[in-house]
């Protein structure tokens, strides 16, 4: 197994499929009435976050609660190091305090793997800036096979801000390496420059939405900020709902088994209507259950769980 | 004075000779010198060189003497072969007035190791929004004759028309950092593959090419002289190309980072690799050597850019952009280039020496050339370990990479600064 988990293109297929393995056992835990398994009883998960993120952050903490490990939530908002302690020093603060693991959030792409090389524990990226988020992409993987039943051979479009996009970048590695296509749609300005050259050389660039949704098994909506706007990534946020935004007309022209997937928070009315995203098609409140089941897995393979 | 007899020395690789330095001048060549007063230098083996001129230093003080100070720098110069360095003026104070120009100019005679020329700023406070005073900076003690907003960009056409148009007065010239702010907001590092895969935000090489192409139709609308720092890209090579092609009075110089390293060494975030310009592609690396050997580039020059370890120690993001340079560009010239001594001289020496005005400097050890020259033994090969280097900085981005090369001895008219590779004082 590997030691950190810094990047979908840190996880093999055999790796990757083992994770998704063992999240399907982890999910048949959330179904019993004592939801716990002892299986990193004193073991200590520090979740050091940099930015807010509610719904990661807790569900980091409920994965290792419920593998019973103790867990320290580490907030440190105000990140710059001119503002306060540096990455180095809380690392080596979270060296001494004994954390066999550390699950970070920074606004500075590359922080985890700073902060890899500092502590001896195993690291998990839980999003760093614009770069990845590698358990997004694996409890995205997760809820594709578990509604599609396969992952290999899937068309897989992922809508929207790719540019800013940490989900992005992780799915298509992840994606790639366990045989789906991923398709990237959106404004050309919010599509980085050599994308295939730079993940996986089977990603396919489409600007065009309505072109690619009649063939595709999974649409992905990314989060827009209607901030981009003032950067002159699109005119109006009207404009870019109109162009690519999913609507009922649009989900239509999917084929009958297709789902929608958001990894949130939505933007309801921009990249995606209510229609949508409250539709039988959608599965964002399952991403959100699934994103514990992996998140264990990941904790407990990654923390030498299987080798007891 | 002392005098000096170098017994056995290749300069710029002829057969040995003897060289005789006496009261500042090589004061004789031949074989077999006889001087009994002198001491005795052991050239066996070594290239003599002019001593080398760095059009693009940065030596922190004042304001930042935690990085580096002009006695550290100059001493790291010293080391690395150097007899002059050109101090930019992103110091703070910034170097825009007589008074700051003066007091880094005193610091460095006072120091002693390598002539200290500063460089004015062209706005005030590197602000790009009125003109430093430049007369009285060309008019004191420093003699300023390059002046350059370096870190930042004179972005402001009109203000860029005005500066290259009124240092003609003191045959004085803009040396650029071409960067177009609009196109580098929030940049992180090259833009392209690695960029993209490493979710860093993208400085894309147009940033400076429209700069440098703006800026050459500018010195040849009003006639004046322009330096281009630190270029990084195949384009802008190509933009020079045509610009010197016209006849317009450029000059442009290229770091030794540029030369060697390129973008992937960004993967591991560690953020001795991040510089402004960025690291780019092996085909900017490739088209910039061409240009050096071919003279479109007419220098190297190092952007030698001591920070402080909290600086450097964090998150990407965070970090200051810039890498040592004085005590390695000779090594990374001799990897680059190969021992062209011929070409190394006029790259490193003459023709800094010769845009920078700096008359004592880029001559040939020859009779009766000033004794500023420089011993390299071109078959040493060293490890690079940031804790020896004299600099009080240690972001060299040559760590444990073993280069060719190492200076023996340097000579600041006719004064020894570095013997058995180490500074004299």
């Amino acid at each position: 197994m590997i030691r950190h988990l810094l990047s979908g293109a840190d996880l093999d297929a055999d790796t990757a499929t083992q994770i998704l393995d063992t999240a399907a056992e982890m999910a048949a835990v959330a179904g019993r009435e004592v939801k716990k398994l002892p299986a990193l009883r004193g073991r200590t998960v520090v979740n050091l976050f940099y930015e807010d993120s509610t719904r990661t952050r807790i569900s980091f903490e409920a994965a290792a609660k419920r593998l019973s490990a103790d867990v320290i939530n580490f907030s440190a908002k105000g990140s710059s190091v001119a503002k306060g302690e540096s990455l180095k020093d809380t690392a080596l603060t979270l060296q001494a305090m004994g954390a066999d693991a550390v699950v970070v959030r920074h606004p500075a792409s590359g922080a985890p793997h700073r902060l890899a090389a500092w502590v001896d524990g195993s690291v998990v990226n839980a999003g760093d800036g614009t770069h990845e988020h590698p358990t997004q992409a694996l409890l995205d993987a997760y809820t594709m096979r578990a509604r599609l039943g396969r992952l290999a051979g899937l068309s897989v479009a992922v809508v929207g801000d790719v540019l800013h996009s940490r989900v992005a970048r992780s799915n298509v590695l992840l994606l790639s390496t366990l045989g789906a296509k991923v398709t990237l749609v959106g404004p050309p300005t919010l599509i980085p420059v050599d994308i295939a050259a730079a993940l996986a050389p089977d990603t396919g660039v489409c600007y065009d939405l309505d072109a690619v949704l009649p063939s595709s098994d999974v649409v992905m909506m990314l989060r827009v900020q209607r901030e981009r706007m003032n950067d002159s990534y699109f005119p109006s946020a009207r404009e870019y709902a109109r162009r690519y935004g999913l609507d009922g007309p649009r989900m239509g022209r999917l084929p009958e088994h297709a789902i929608v997937m958001h990894p949130g928070p939505m933007n309801r009315g921009m990249e995606i209507t209510p229609e949508v995203a409250d539709s039988p098609r959608s599965t964002i409140v399952e991403q959100v259950a699934n994103g514990v089941s992996v998140r264990m897995a990941v904790l407990y393979l990654l923390l030498g769980g299987n080798n007891r | 004075m002392n005098s000096y007899l170098i017994r056995n020395v290749s300069v710029l690789g002829a057969a040995p000779t003897d060289l005789l330095i006496r009261d500042g001048v090589v004061a004789e060549t031949g074989m077999r010198l006889n001087a009994p007063d002198a001491t005795l230098v052991d050239a066996d083996g070594l290239v003599a060189l002019p001593g080398l001129v760095d059009l693009h230093t940065h030596l922190r003080e004042p304001g930042r003497e935690d990085a580096e100070t002009v006695e550290t720098g100059s001493r790291a110069a010293a080391l690395g072969g150097y007899t002059a360095v050109c101090a930019m003026a992103n110091t703070s104070p910034v170097a825009d007035t007589a008074g700051v120009v003066e007091q880094v100019w005193r610091l460095g005679r006072e120091a002693g190791l390598v002539d200290v020329q500063p460089i004015g700023a062209v706005t005030v406070g590197l602000a790009g929004e009125r003109l430093a005073e430049l007369g009285a900076m060309a008019d004191s003690a420093a003699r300023v004759r390059i002046f350059s907003d370096d870190g930042h960009c004179v972005a402001d056409p009109r203000l860029m028309r005005r500066a290259l148009e009124y240092v003609k007065a003191f045959d004085g010239i803009i040396a650029q950092h071409a960067e177009e702010p609009r196109l580098t907001e929030g940049a992180q590092m090259h833009e392209g593959e690695v960029s993209t895969r490493l979710g860093l935000t993208g400085w894309p090489a147009v940033a400076e090419e429209a700069i440098i192409a703006r800026d050459v139709l500018l010195a040849e609308h009003v006639g004046s002289r322009l330096h281009v720092c630190h270029v990084s890209t195949a384009g802008s090579v190509e933009v020079l190309r045509h610009a010197k092609a016209r006849g317009v009075r450029v000059t442009a110089e290229v770091t030794p980072h540029h030369l060697l390293l390129t973008d992937a060494r960004a993967e591991t975030y560690d953020p001795v690799f991040k510089v402004n310009p960025p690291l780019r592609t092996t085909t900017d690396v490739a088209a910039l050597r061409a240009a050096l050997v071919d003279g479109v580039i007419d220098m190297i020059a190092t952007d030698h850019a001591p920070h402080a370890v909290e600086d450097k120690e964090c998150e990407w993001a965070y970090a200051r952009p810039g890498m040592l340079g004085l005590e390695t560009a000779l090594s990374i010239a001799l990897d680059v280039l190969g021992p062209q001594w011929e070409l190394i001289a006029e790259r490193m020496s003459r023709t800094p020496a010769r845009i920078a005005g700096l008359t004592e400097h880029g001559h040939d050890p020859a009779p009766g050339a000033p004794a500023s020259l420089t011993l390299v033994d071109p078959a040493a090969r060293r490890e690079i370990e940031p804790a020896e280097l004299a600099s009080r900085s240690r972001n060299t981005p040559y760590a444990r990479m073993t280069l060719p090369g190492r200076i023996v001895a340097t000579f600041l008219r006719g004064e020894a600064t570095v013997l058995d590779g180490k500074a004299v004082k």
